[in-house]
């Protein structure tokens, strides 16, 4: 699973590069996540412009990751393609997660 | 993956592997027959076919391996799907109930649960039967064809023509106008 991490001040903006988060690379996508947010940011946005698809093993994985930040830090997501945010909203994700229709414009030129 | 498709029907065979539905999903989904569907049918189904292949992966074929048979019938207005399986049958011989758990955040939010909730969610005419030692598993899916669309469009013309036809009071007109 490729992610590509980007600190940014008290952010860590993580981009997903793969198209998809399915059940064959659930596992690969926490743990490289795990390793990632080793880094002590206490916000991680996960960027998923790239990821067409993302199943229900997906949908598990990505909340497994926020749930092992612990109650300081959060996961927070933008970008979500239209099957991706169907999958959210129908299981009622939506509500748990902060979500960006874009990587937020301040955030980019934060430093 | 075998794989064959005659007259709107598609039929494939993966092994049960996790990887195998990925790559049967990404190659399905390039054939002609499916992206032909609307971007929003497309992803439902995606949606609903990969929850059912990876739950035989990871459940009837949890101890050992075998084959997955998936039938896709395309006609305009659906997309009709059966998938066998040869694995370990549904527990009591019933699908999944599939009801969403309480999201409480943060520590008791479900990682998993989710996926009979999808099919249930999104597909129709949903059966499941145990049958000569397999699984078998059929539903459909809204295709929402444009062909559909237009056969819509040109059964409204025909009865907008036929409309003009009627006697203003006649009890037919009420009927056309609450389309």
């Amino acid at each position: 699973m490729d992610l590509v991490a980007e600190p940014r001040g008290d952010l860590l903006i993580v981009r997903a590069m793969a198209d998809r988060i399915d059940a064959a690379g659930a596992i690969q996508f926490k743990d490289r996540m795990r390793e990632i947010t080793q880094h002590p940011a206490p916000r991680v946005l996960l960027d998923l412009s790239r990821v067409a698809f993302l199943d229900s093993s997906g949908l598990g994985a990505v909340v497994a990751v926020m749930k092992a930040l612990g109650p300081n830090r959060s996961l927070e997501l933008a970008c979500l393609t239209p099957t991706v945010e169907k999958v959210f909203r129908l299981t009622r994700m939506d509500s748990v997660f902060t979500i960006y229709p874009t990587v937020p414009d301040g955030l980019r030129d934060a430093v | 993956m075998q794989s064959e498709s005659t007259g709107g029907v598609t039929r494939i065979i993966i092994p049960s592997d996790p990887l195998a539905v990925r790559e049967a999903l990404r190659a399905l989904f390039d054939t002609l027959l499916l992206r032909s569907l609307p971007e929003a049918e497309r992803g439902t189904a995606e949606i609903v076919l990969a929850e059912a292949l990876n739950n035989i992966v990871e459940h009837a074929y949890s101890t050992d391996r075998g084959e997955i048979e998936l039938t896709l019938r395309l006609s305009h207005s659906e997309l009709a799907c059966r998938i066998t399986d040869s694995g370990a049958p549904m527990p009591a011989g019933q699908l999944p109930e599939g009801a969403l758990k309480p999201l409480v955040p943060p520590d008791d939010l479900p990682e998993g649960g989710f996926g009979w909730f999808l099919i249930r969610t999104l597909a129709r005419d949903l059966h499941y039967r145990r049958i000569n030692g397999q699984n078998q598993l059929s539903f459909c899916l809204n295709a929402g064809q444009s062909s559909a669309r237009e056969m819509i469009v040109s059964n409204w013309d025909d009865m907008t023509q036929q409309r003009q036809n009627f006697p203003v009071n006649a009890p037919q007109r009420s009927a056309i106008n609450d389309l």
